[in-house]
């Protein structure tokens, strides 16, 4: 076995069947750690790279473990039947995964080499030279925008933005891998038509943008907060209905000129 | 590249199909006595007669004098009681049953039917003529003691078969669309005509063809009588459009079925007196239409060349058809009712797949089928689909989209299984490409089987039972008398003990079987159904003597994955890793690990303490017998025993289990299928035909469970079994795929008579095209991997909002929540109400 396969990396979670995010029937493996702090997110047990412990439905349980690629490999490995029949593969997500970028980039390869296809869902947010080492092994980058505004992306996820869009604009000059845009909508953060308006205008702009994605918030991940022992900030925060989806769908298609979707 | 060109379209419902379901639902079904008189009347005068004689005269009388109506609405007609959804009773299976629940039936739980005071003294009447006549009192004899005794200790329940008709058969209905009865009948005459009196099976041959010709004459005179109904419906009716509908009904009931159908229309209603006049001539149920979209097609594709019927009509017809199949109704006894709950009569219809040459046959009418299911949304036809490699897609996606509906149906069939093996059951290649599917899940030749395809019950966690009690049950020796556990050092010495009583309640199985099946050979042959199955007329026999080209009997095993993790618990915690021993095992199984005794354990733990004390000398009365119990029950949940199996119930919940795609556990699985399915197929029946197992329950998964005791996989005692080859219910935690690919590593070439896959999922699975094409992508990755059944249970916004009102009803209700599924009950109000909604939005995380 190649020796990329002896990398080791965190996770906490893999996924299987899942058919919402990426090509096909896929399966979502979820690195650990992460450089923002959303506000929203659905996945808190993410945020630390630290192994950590969470209440789940009264049971206390280990989020984190340490594997090797070759251990991720043998659980991937197991749908490969139907990847084949839906087009679907692996996909990395977090977490940010290219907070752990040997790790991520030898998921990727260690997929891609053994034919199956590889789909990243990844914010951008690491050094361009991250980014460039695991071009070669992705099939799709589901580059999450969340806003354009900086002061405002730094309030509600902890970070600026300006690396993001730089990033954003390089991997879509790159032409090594397929381009999708994904928003999370969230109410009294993005969900106005001139900001989701601003983000689409920003993806035709990209050029090679294939797809833009709206994600309407939602509450599911509220009892892992309670679980981790936080609080959850976005407790009376509705998620967005369903007319003001659609409108907002409209705007995005109208202004960027892309396939949009609600939904992954 | 298939045979036919074909096109899809979405002909809409018409008013008419939802009035006629309104009409058809409208009350609670009822039982009806015209049959009940009419056979025991024909019966009587016919006692110096040979059998299949009596039969077909009996058959006769029925269908002049049965009372006959034509519902408002109606296109296709035939009605086998007045009330709609009625049904009529058969004596001559078994009757006492019914006079039991006369004051009970219509208010039982499990598929009620109203029945009046008048039915029920005409009932009675009718029915005491057949004490010691019927086919179950005949089959009871022809079975050995120790048979009935594990029958009576639910080992088995062959009951389908001992009370009722086998049925379970899909007849020639493409050769009496071409040719008619008058067709049939003359190639009686012929066959008669080429025998001699002085043949050695001339007696039995010209009585069987002399029966068929009274058969054939029978239903033309019945379809005759509606033909006239019509007219004179016709002639006082005001509505200048439902005249000339009725007039039409009458000109078809004239020609059809006497004769070949020269329309699609005729085709229909041929069809129709077949597949009703075949459930009037016998109580079996699952008379499966088959291969509906095949043989109708002819006349189909004649009529729209010729350009005289426009689609929109054609799929009226078969909505309508489809309507009648819920029009037909059965009552059967309070404990079946609930292992076949929902009034259903498992009429499989099934659409797409090859023809004898291998090609792909999906035609217009395939589509059309599917359509009509979606129309009606109603139980019956049970409604599948064919898939094999050359499957068009653009077939499979509008099956899933009818899925999507949440009505159950379709259920998918993999050809690439089912293929081979009923090869390996001796089928011819041509004869096992044009399978189809009979009830449930279970393949064969339509038109040359008699597959006594439900034959039975077979729960494979009794022998467990027995292993631990050494045979013994409720204090009696019903199996062998194996080692004692305490004794046993090896896993081998277990799993040698469990084989052992499975391969002898296995033996009393067919012993049943095979008395039951000569019971209907002597009592109630079936001379109408066996003139359209190959070959009874050229052998002179009906299919109940061994007149069809293929013979078999599938009794079905279920408890797959109840036994795998049972044997794997006790194999790696015993035996492996020394946490537990047998000995513990058995205490804690014999007290339901802690959790209190069932009714029916405190009553035999009680009976058997009781009867030892009596047998020391003691004398007691009532009220001794009831302070045992109470101690009894009181022992059974003290905080020692309690804690004796949470240690053992702990323990268990970390041993790996069935159903998430764990090498080494499911080929354990296999191994375990084959305790029942190897020795089942060296076994013959009295057609001259073997064994073959299925592995399914219907439904019988929970009332036979709450005959089970605790079993060591952690299931308590009276809970349901695990149903049909899926894993144990909340069991399998690693997603469908995985649960998928664990199923798949059963052989289910082995169990040739059908394997049961159930699987439940969220409508946001199959929204939109992207969510029909991942669905379809995973039935064709199963079936990749030699599965051979899928059937799906959407849950919808509705079960979802029921749920929320309800919850003791959807205990076991899971969802997917961020990441990770949960029971949906034990979600906070907010958290239900926003997967309801995103169920609406079809949406998922």
């Amino acid at each position: 076995m190649e020796s990329y396969f002896q990398t080791k990396g965190r996770i906490f979670d893999i996924q299987r069947y899942s058919i919402h995010d990426g090509d096909g029937i896929r399966t979502i493996v979820f690195l650990k750690g992460c450089v923002l702090r959303c506000r929203w997110c659905c996945n808190p047990e993410s945020q630390e790279y630290g192994i950590q412990t969470m209440m789940v439905q009264g049971q206390p349980k280990i989020i984190g473990k340490d594997i090797t690629v070759a251990e991720v490999m043998e659980v991937v490995e197991k749908d490969r039947p139907y990847y084949y029949r839906s087009g679907g593969g692996m996909t990395l997500s977090g977490g940010e995964s290219l907070c752990q970028p040997e790790f991520a980039r030898d998921l990727l390869r260690a997929s891609k080499e053994s034919g199956i296809n590889t789909a990243l869902e990844s914010m951008g947010c690491a050094d361009y030279t991250v980014i460039e080492s695991i071009l070669p092994y992705l099939d799709q980058y589901l580059l999450d925008i969340k806003h354009m505004n900086p002061a405002k992306h730094k309030e509600f996820t902890g970070k600026s933005n300006e690396l993001m869009l730089e990033n954003a604009a390089k991997i879509a000059s790159s032409g090594q891998t397929r381009l999708s845009i994904r928003i999370p909508v969230i109410p009294t953060f993005n969900d106005t038509e001139a900001e989701i308006e601003a983000i689409a205008v920003f993806a035709r702009k990209l050029g090679a943008v294939e797809r833009i994605h709206l994600l309407p918030y939602h509450r599911l991940g509220q009892d892992k907060y309670e679980g981790l022992g936080r609080e959850y900030l976005m407790k009376d925060i509705l998620p967005p209905g369903q007319e003001q989806m659609h409108k907002l769908l409209q705007v995005a298609e109208s202004v960027s000129g892309l396939h949009c979707q609600i939904g992954g | 590249m298939g045979l036919y060109q074909y096109e899809i379209k979405d002909y809409p419902k018409t008013e008419r199909i939802t009035r006629l379901i309104e009409n058809l639902y409208a009350k609670m079904p009822e039982i009806e006595s015209a049959r009940a008189k009419l056979i025991t009347e024909s019966y009587k005068a016919t006692e110096d007669q040979p059998i299949i004689i009596r039969r077909a005269r009996a058959f006769e009388h029925i269908l002049k004098n049965l009372p006959i109506i034509i519902r408002k609405d109606e296109l296709i007609v035939g009605s086998t009681t007045i009330a709609p959804r009625g049904c009529q009773t058969y004596p001559e299976f078994s009757y006492e049953w019914l006079e039991a629940e006369f004051d009970t039936v219509a208010t039982r739980s499990a598929d009620p039917f109203y029945i009046s005071e008048e039915t029920k003294k005409e009932l009675k009447e009718a029915d005491s003529y057949w004490k010691g006549k019927t086919t179950s009192e005949l089959a009871s004899s022809y079975m050995e003691p120790e048979t009935i005794l594990a029958i009576e200790h639910n080992m088995f329940t062959p009951g389908n078969y001992f009370y009722n008709g086998v049925g379970h058969v899909t007849v020639q209905y493409d050769k009496v669309l071409a040719i008619g009865f008058e067709g049939i009948r003359e190639e009686a005459r012929a066959e008669l005509d080429r025998c001699d009196p002085g043949d050695g099976n001339y007696i039995t041959k010209s009585r069987f063809l002399q029966a068929v010709m009274i058969s054939c004459d029978a239903a033309i005179t019945y379809a005759k009588r509606y033909a006239l109904l019509a007219e004179q419906e016709a002639a006082s009716c005001t509505d200048a459009i439902r005249k000339k509908e009725l007039l039409q009904i009458a000109q078809n009931c004239e020609r059809v079925p006497a004769k070949g159908a020269q329309t699609f229309y005729e085709a229909c209603q041929s069809f129709w007196f077949v597949q009703q006049l075949l459930q009037i001539e016998s109580s079996g149920h699952s008379i499966s239409p088959g291969r509906f979209d095949q043989y109708m097609y002819p006349y189909y594709e004649r009529d729209r060349k010729k350009g005289v019927l426009s689609g929109e009509f054609a799929q009226e017809l078969i909505d309508c058809i489809w309507v009648k199949l819920n029009d037909l109704n059965k009552c059967r006894d309070c404990v079946s009712a609930e292992g076949f709950a929902g009034y259903s009569l498992f009429q499989n219809l099934i659409a797409g797949g090859q023809n004898k040459d291998g090609v792909d046959v999906t035609n217009d009418l395939s589509f059309m089928t599917i359509q009509a299911s979606m129309h009606v949304q109603l139980p019956q036809p049970s409604f599948s689909v064919r898939v094999w490699n050359g499957t068009p897609h653009e077939f499979l996606i509008k099956a899933a989209e009818l899925t999507r509906t949440g009505v159950g149906l379709p259920a998918y069939y993999n050809d690439e299984v089912i293929i081979p093996s009923l090869l390996n059951r001796g089928l011819s290649l041509e004869d096992a490409r044009e399978y189809n599917i009979i009830g449930c899940v279970e393949p064969q030749k339509a038109g040359k089987t008699e597959g006594w395809h439900d034959a039975a019950f077979f729960n494979m966690c009794r022998p467990l039972e027995l292993v631990f009690s050494q045979g013994n049950d409720k204090g009696v020796q019903v199996g062998p008398f194996t080692k004692p556990v305490e004794e046993m050092k090896e896993f081998e010495e277990f799993y040698d003990a469990y084989k052992t009583q499975m391969n002898y309640m296995i033996k009393l199985l067919v012993n049943a079987d095979n008395a039951i099946d000569v019971a209907h050979a002597d009592r109630c042959p079936l001379p109408f159904l066996s003139c359209m199955v190959d070959d009874c007329m050229k052998r002179g026999l009906s299919v109940q003597e061994g007149g069809a080209v293929y013979n078999f009997t599938g009794p079905q095993g279920f408890g797959i994955a109840n036994m795998t993790d049972s044997l794997y618990a006790i194999k790696k915690l015993v035996f492996e890793e020394h946490k537990a021993t047998l000995k513990e095992f058995k205490e804690v199984l014999a007290l339901n690990y802690g959790r209190g005794l069932t009714d029916e354990m405190l009553q035999d733990m009680t009976t058997q303490i009781a009867r030892k004390l009596q047998e020391s000398g003691q004398n007691l009365g009532e009220k001794e017998v009831a302070a045992i119990m109470k101690a009894t029950a009181e022992a059974a949940v003290m905080p020692e025993v309690r804690e004796k199996g949470d240690r053992l119930l702990k323990m268990i919940a970390e041993v790996p289990k069935y159903g998430n795609d764990i090498a080494e556990v499911d080929s354990f699985a296999r191994d375990v299928a084959y305790t029942y399915t190897r020795p089942l197929q060296e076994y013959r029946n009295p057609r001259g035909g073997s064994y073959q197992a299925g592995l399914y329950p219907v439904s019988a998964n929970v009332p036979l469970g709450a005959q089970t005791g605790a079993t060591p996989d952690g299931r308590l005692a009276g809970t349901p079994i695990a149903d049909g080859v899926s894993p144990s219910a909340g069991k399998d935690v690693n997603g469908p795929t995985a649960a998928a690919n664990s199923v798949a590593r059963l052989d289910h070439f082995i169990a040739s008579n059908g394997t049961l896959f159930n699987q439940k999922f969220h409508p946001s699975a199959l929204s939109g095209r992207a969510g029909l094409e991942k669905f379809v992508a995973l039935i064709r990755s199963y079936f990749d991997q030699k599965g051979s059944h899928m059937q799906f249970n959407v849950v919808s916004r509705e079960t979802l909002l029921d749920a929320q009102k309800n919850p003791e009803k959807y205990r076991h209700l899971v969802v997917r929540v961020a990441g990770y599924s949960a029971l949906f009950t034990t979600l906070s109000r907010s958290l239900q109400d926003d997967i309801i909604n995103r169920t609406q939005q079809g949406l998922d995380n």
